[in-house]
């Protein structure tokens, strides 16, 4: 079975956390996910590896960043007809607020969705989705060009 | 010029060390650093390629320690901004570089750009610029 076809199994069974299983960082990073109304939300409750600055404790904003990626990555799984896996074309995050020692949430929109480019906008929140802790757009690459002679 | 001791720490915050990141080497406003392949951080469980999210850490990383090594000291930093752009995935086993050059400086604002690369510098797997305000206040390092 390969990837695209085990993951349209996921869906099928409607089985969110074995997406997470399926993913070795996501697990890393400590991902948990959540179907509501046919959407899967990404969270990351605080770890303590996820630290990039102790004193604060803030957490590290790579973290922050990857967990957004794949909460994009994964919106767009759940979403879209999949040929092949999206691939991350390029990846820009702004930082708003210090990510606290609390547990975060994001939520992905899908800006532009074409046959072979999706963007998508990104925000993320603690306690306060009115206050997000930063804002990303990524584009993915949804299937590849033929090889031009 | 040799390696600040700071910047052995840099590299020390809890998620930097889960990751494993290393300081390679350390030049007036440049820094690289090394991110070592692990099977926990693989992104696609197929093509077994490191994760995005696992790259950008690296960035970020670095471009915060070049931007200490430039200033001379830990005054604190805080990233405004990071942009990624992936030129072409990671080969799967391969360690991962970063070297990031603090190419401006201002009272509040330091910029940094990134070249991430397995074995050749000249194919980059990706490339960044980072955006940072400065602190008046130390980082602190255990």
């Amino acid at each position: 079975m390969n990837l695209v076809e085990k993951i349209n199994a996921i869906k099928e069974n409607q089985d969110d956390t074995a997406l997470v299983e399926l993913i070795p960082y996501a697990n890393f990073i400590g991902v948990q996910t959540k179907l509501v109304n046919g959407n899967i939300i990404s969270s990351l409750p605080f770890k303590e590896s996820n630290v990039g600055n102790p004193a604060i404790p803030a957490l590290h904003g790579g973290a922050i960043a990857g967990f957004m990626e794949n909460a994009a990555l994964f919106h767009l799984l759940w979403q879209i007809e999949l040929i092949t896996i999206p691939k991350i074309i390029d990846f820009s995050i702004d930082y708003l607020l210090p990510g606290r020692s609390e547990c975060s949430y994001s939520q992905c929109e899908i800006i532009r969705l074409g046959r072979r480019i999706a963007l998508c906008n990104i925000k993320t929140w603690q306690d306060n989705d009115q206050q997000p802790i930063a804002l990303a757009r990524a584009h993915f690459l949804l299937s590849e060009n033929d090889p031009v002679k | 010029m040799s390696v600040h001791p700071f910047l052995e720490k840099m590299n020390q915050t809890p998620h930097a060390k889960q990751l494993g990141i290393q300081l390679v080497s350390a030049e007036k406003n440049t820094v690289t650093l090394k991110l070592p392949f692990n099977d926990a951080i693989i992104g696609d469980p197929i093509s077994r390629v490191i994760h995005g999210g696992a790259i950008t850490t690296l960035i970020d990383t670095a471009s915060g320690a070049c931007v200490f090594q430039a200033q001379d000291s830990l005054r604190a930093l805080a990233t405004l901004d990071l942009r990624v752009d992936y030129s072409r995935p990671a080969a799967t086993g391969e360690d991962v570089h970063a070297v990031a050059e603090c190419y401006q400086m201002t009272h509040s604002i330091a910029f940094s750009r990134v070249t991430v690369f397995t074995t050749d510098i000249k194919k980059p797997i990706a490339t960044a610029l980072a955006t940072f305000m400065r602190s008046n206040k130390e980082f602190p390092v255990g």
